[in-house]
């Protein structure tokens, strides 16, 4: 099991889950959002591929009302 | 009405309005959107949050402000380092490809006052990476001079603390980094009701961004409606030049020809 930190949030999935599983899971659209795991950038051609690891810290941002 | 060919130019994109406004603080995204189109304004600014994993049907800004038709200003409010600062505007660059980024990088819990020496450091890294970064800042000539000399394409000054409402307090300030700017100035902050933003723009600001003086507003929409004739009346105001301030009164009617 991988043991992740999602927004803060911690939650367990398999080994080797790839990010756009997750993303697809929480009904997150890849094109609204933006991805940094572990503080580096994944950019949108490195979503397909990438894996996730015990202890990750996954953050995942979009743009909402501010000042 | 606008005057014709008086636009607004930053980093070498023109705007018809000079009214750029925040999305923050409204009752509803409807709310938002309706405020954002009454304004006119063509450039918003947004935050950068985390998701809201668990709750799925929540709208999203993107579904009501379509950022093909209106421009997003990424900004980093909220921030207190310039480590924090650079991080919040690389990830937004990443959901759109957006060079164009508001920089503000505070220094105070309770002034929101901006950190100079943070927000300078940040300025010239980000600028060295590309971006095009509108920088809020003190109104104090001297870093207004170093911001732009790192690159900043606009400076932003304080017209007093965020969402105060206080109004300008120091237009010596405003008008002298006014003068020696070479980018667009655009005061940023502190705006509270129309007269102040039609006074930033007799100043000869560049702009004016106003957020919480419309979200606060009873009427936001009105509100919205009167910041754009506000902003529109005080850049005509500066391009028809005011009268001389004289010391004494001076008869609008002449003074030959009165019945004796």
């Amino acid at each position: 099991m991988a043991k992740i930190q999602l927004n803060g949030v911690e939650y367990k999935f398999r080994e080797k889950t790839k990010l756009k599983d997750i993303l697809k899971k929480f009904k997150i659209s890849e094109k609204k959002v933006a991805i940094e795991i572990n503080g580096s950038i994944i950019h949108s051609h490195q979503v397909k591929n990438c894996e996730i690891k015990n202890n990750d810290k996954i953050e995942i941002v979009h743009f909402i009302g501010g000042g | 009405m606008s005057i014709p060919r008086d636009k607004l130019i930053i980093a070498g994109k023109s705007y018809d309005s000079r009214l750029i406004v925040g999305t923050g603080k409204y009752k509803s995204l409807k709310e938002t959107a309706e405020a954002v189109k009454a304004s006119g304004a063509e450039i918003v600014t947004v935050a950068v949050r985390r998701v809201n994993i668990l709750d799925k049907k929540k709208p999203v800004l993107m579904d009501y402000l379509n950022p093909k038709k209106i421009k997003y200003l990424p900004n980093t409010a909220g921030c207190f380092s310039s480590e924090d600062a650079l991080r919040t505007l690389r990830l937004a660059r990443e959901i759109g490809n957006w060079k164009l980024v508001k920089l503000e990088v505070l220094g105070d819990k309770k002034t929101l006052y901006p950190n100079m020496i943070e927000t300078l450091k940040s300025t010239s890294i980000l600028a060295k990476e590309g971006f095009d970064v509108m920088v809020y800042c003190s109104d104090d000539p001297i870093m207004a001079k170093k911001l732009e000399d790192v690159g900043a394409v606009s400076i932003m000054p304080l017209a007093a603390p965020i969402g105060s409402g206080i109004g300008i307090q120091n237009k010596t300030n405003i008008k002298l980094i006014k003068k020696q700017s070479k980018v667009p100035v655009i005061v940023d902050a502190g705006v509270g009701t129309a007269s102040d933003a039609t006074i930033a723009m007799e100043l000869g600001c560049d702009a004016v961004l106003v957020n919480t003086a419309i979200a606060e507003a009873k009427k936001p929409i009105l509100m919205a409606k009167s910041m754009k004739n506000a902003v529109i009346a005080g850049r005509q105001a500066f391009i028809a030049g005011r009268m001389k301030i004289k010391d004494y009164a001076n008869p609008s009617s002449p003074t030959k020809g009165i019945i004796s």
